[in-house]
């Protein structure tokens, strides 16, 4: 399995505990056995000690004496289709129907050990050790039956999901082979699979595998689980962030028949026998909060330069022209549709948590921090889930319902409200990025200076050819619990990058898109830059008052990514009228869900590049609703062009994120181009 | 209190004033229409009222009483999926998929006011739904096709 190395960008959470769990309730004290437990989601810790992946075939792959193969992948699907996509990869190499194959994810019983499904890292890492493990097992199958037959192996075929003998007809399925035997065999590090140029399952394009399950309304996610006496949970929330409890009586909603209270530390909650009765149950619950002053966003960028105070370290400039431009990055919410939810059961001192996160083992780690258990009492299942967006890294919801589930003695069920999901998740990072550039005559960067605060680091460096640039990125105090988000730094590096590209380019007097190609050392930068221009006729002349042309280019995890945009500006509303994007991320695996990846990176930029943005004051969410804080709705839509760079002779990268980065600083550029006026602060708003 | 559910009439125990959504998911067991935002802003736990789409999030019990609620659980009959549950497929129109069965019902109520919609009248009969995936143009492209799988005499036409 190729190394898995920590992701650049990802952010730790770098807000105090949601909650200390404190002994002094005879109860808790019974289950803690004592002592102070902090609950903290650094899943960083965990992924230090990450243990090697599994090398048998067993651990990852089973076939049943039905035939029926189950496959084991610690992923988790959240919509972006790897359920589908990592089922092809395992019928390619195993010469069998994608409806044969069944995949267990993220399940920490069940599924070897994974560190996440996040930073676009199933398609290039997952997808070809699943490509690995099921051409071992082919490879096992053939000399199973060759051994059967007591034939030469080279004689026999693999098709349709049996072991056949060309020359006796003879043919065995594969669970008349395997007896559903665990497969035992190491996966050989030469293994022979199949490569792209011979796909026939893998890279064409398939419909999602439980597709009919979700149109009919079946598919079981978190929120919609029912376990026999399960109640209904709800958090008692603090006035405002970093709130001390100051006064509390859960005992008037102990009262209400059918329903348990609990206080333990800060964490308040009730869970109730009917979801009729949370909202009363809650509000019966007396409790008092001693708040802190804290910043707002009105204040923020100035904070986030001076917390901690840094200067830059500004190194002289030689160059014909030179510039210098400060950006801003507003921090948003991910908004999944289905807002956190956890089902969390106790069985004799084991504890079982259903609940939609990208990071279950991280999750598990958590379970048994927060309740002091070994990690083998405690298991972890993801069902289907109403997407993350890098937004379901941590497991809040997952210790609330257990410990919820362990003081009623039953299971319980915690579904987050809209506003809480708005409030009590975490955010992708705001920042401030100071950019000074200098170019000579002709065009060339000579000079290139990047500093970051607090929105992250990758894609920091510029993919252009600049050899003595100077980038640097500078952890600040964020006032706000931050974390990933779909590309969550790119896209700031990219909107300041793209933006400062614009504007030097201007100020060499070049047009923009020769611009980046005079600067693009990389040619698959330059073929994503002429195919995007290309398509978009970029440089035709304007046609209607207020439109605009912009544009820009980019690389980030594995993946070459241009886009061109028109828009038009009307009363100072911006309607983005046509998007063309074109994406190279190597040999691609399935081009229709790759599309519908980019597509809808693209529009869920739209709300980060015109209107998201968190509006907080003193630790209080002042927009923590769907009413108050917009997202893309249909009537956003732009004509949307995505033009596929495929490379098959490259190992294929991760479509969930960098196609996302190139929406803002394309709209960016094309508002200058149709009004003039250079908008350095995203969201982008003109008046 | 009792309702027609799918056709079936259902008695239930709760407030009047209890949200029809909660109704349907906790009480009567059908998990298809989702919890978005509790505000009628997402559209995630559309259902029919009369063949009207309406946010159940923001229906009370009694604005359903005496009304025919139709979910997504009951478009497909005897193994025959609705025209646009078909199309959604086709068309590769979900992601996570926690909208779609909102989108579909929201669909469903707008092909039986206009036929042959255009992507105009789609986008704006959907611009209540919301799709965090994005994949809003598929779905355009669905209800498209669903609209020409329904005048071309399928079972639910």
């Amino acid at each position: 399995m190729p190394e898995f190395e920590i992701e650049v960008e990802r952010y730790e959470l770098h807000a105090d505990p949601s909650y200390s769990f404190t002994p002094g309730r005879r109860d808790f004290l019974k289950l803690m056995g004592g002592g102070l437990v902090v609950l903290l989601t650094l899943n960083s810790d965990a992924n230090a000690q990450q243990p090697p992946a599994p090398q048998d075939i067993g651990a990852w792959l089973h076939i049943a004496e039905s035939g029926a193969i189950t496959v084991y992948t610690g992923k988790a699907e959240v919509g972006q289709n790897i359920r589908t996509s990592l089922t092809q990869a395992v019928a390619e190499e195993l010469r069998t129907s994608v409806t044969r194959i069944q995949l267990v994810m993220g399940d920490t019983m069940l599924t070897p050990y994974d560190m996440g499904t996040f930073g676009s890292r199933t398609t290039p890492f997952m997808a070809p050790q699943l490509h690995k493990v099921a051409a071992a097992a082919r490879e096992m199958l053939i000399d199973l039956a060759a051994a059967q037959w007591k034939v030469d192996r080279a004689s026999l075929a693999i098709d349709d999901g049996r072991v056949k003998n060309p020359a006796t007809k003879a043919s065995l399925s594969f669970g008349e082979l395997t007896k559903g035997q665990k497969l035992t065999r190491t996966i050989a590090a030469d293994v022979r699979v199949t490569p792209a140029t011979e796909w026939k399952i893998a890279g064409h394009d398939l419909h999602k595998v439980n597709a009919r399950s979700i149109v009919t309304g079946k598919e079981k996610y978190t929120s919609d689980m029912k376990l026999p006496g399960m109640l209904y949970g709800r958090v008692v929330r603090p006035a405002a962030f970093q709130a001390k409890l100051a006064a509390v009586d859960v005992e008037p909603a102990k009262q209400i028949p059918g329903v348990v209270a609990v206080r333990d530390g800060d964490f308040i909650g009730v869970a109730c026998d009917d979801s009729a009765k949370l909202d009363q149950a809650a509000a019966a619950v007396k409790v008092e909060w001693k708040t802190t002053p804290q910043p707002g966003s009105k204040e923020l960028f100035a904070w986030l330069k001076t917390h901690p105070a840094a200067a830059i370290d500004w190194k002289p400039i030689e160059a014909d022209v030179q510039i210098e431009a400060s950006y801003n990055v507003a921090y948003i919410a991910h908004t999944p549709l289905e807002p956190r939810c956890a089902v969390a059961q106790w069985d004799d001192g084991r504890l079982t948590v259903w609940t939609g996160t990208q990071v279950p083992f991280g999750v598990r780690n958590e379970l048994a921090e927060a309740f002091g258990l070994p990690e083998d009492k405690v298991r972890v299942l993801v069902p289907p889930t109403g997407s993350g967006y890098g937004g379901k890294h941590s497991g809040e919801c997952a210790v609330e319902a257990a410990r919820l589930a362990k003081a009623a003695g039953k299971p319980v069920k915690l579904q987050w409200t809209r506003e809480e999901e708005f409030t009590w998740a975490y955010f992708r990072p705001a920042g401030v990025i100071d950019i000074r550039s200098g170019a000579r005559k002709d065009g060339v960067i000579s000079s290139w200076q990047f500093h970051n605060f607090n929105s992250g680091n990758a894609a920091l460096r510029s993919p252009y050819n600049i050899p003595n640039q100077i980038t640097e990125f500078h952890a600040a105090e964020s006032p706000l619990r931050q974390g990933s988000y779909r590309g969550l730094a790119a896209s700031a590096n990219h909107f300041a990058r793209e933006s400062h590209m614009d504007e030097l380019a201007r100020a060499a007097k070049m047009e923009p898109a020769a611009f980046r190609i005079k600067n693009a050392g990389e040619p698959r930068l330059r073929a994503v830059i002429e195919a995007a221009t290309e398509r978009f006729h970029w440089g035709q002349p304007k046609s209607r008052p207020g439109q605009g042309f912009g544009m820009m280019a980019g690389f980030d995890k594995g993946g070459f990514v241009a886009a061109c945009v028109e828009i038009t500006v009307v009363n100072n509303r911006v309607r983005v009228d046509r998007i063309v994007e074109a994406f190279e991320c190597g040999a691609i695996v399935n081009p229709d869900q790759l599309k519908n990846q980019i597509v809808g990176g693209m529009i869920m930029g739209l709300g980060g590049a015109l209107f998201e943005a968190i509006d907080f004051d003193n630790g209080r969410i002042l927009n923590p609703r769907l009413s108050r804080y917009r997202v893309p709705r249909f009537n956003d839509l732009p004509e949307i062009d995505v033009v596929l760079v495929d490379r098959k002779d490259l190992p294929s990268a991760g479509a969930g994120e960098t196609p996302i980065v190139a929406v803002a600083p394309a709209i960016g550029n094309a508002i200058f181009d149709a009004t003039g006026k250079r908008l350095r602060s995203m969201p982008l708003k003109l008046a | 209190m009792d309702l027609t559910i799918n056709g079936i009439r259902r008695t239930v125990h709760s407030a009047p004033s209890r949200p029809l959504l909660s109704v349907l998911r906790d009480e009567l067991d059908l998990t298809g229409a989702k919890y978005g935002c509790g505000e009628g802003q997402c559209g995630a736990c559309t259902v029919l009222l009369d063949g009207a789409a309406v946010r159940s999030c923001v229906t009370s019990l009694s604005e359903a009483q005496g009304k025919h609620v139709t979910t997504i659980e009951s478009l497909e009959q005897n193994g025959q999926l609705h025209p646009v549950q078909q199309a959604f497929i086709d068309a590769d129109a979900l992601q996570c998929g926690y909208c779609t069965a909102g989108m579909i019902m929201s669909s469903v109520s707008l092909l039986k006011k206009n036929s042959n919609p255009g992507p105009a009248e789609i986008k704006s009969a959907l611009q209540g739904n919301i799709c965090r995936c994005g994949t809003y143009p598929r779905i355009i492209e669905a209800v498209r096709m669903a609209a020409k799988l329904s005048t071309g005499g399928g079972p639910h036409a």
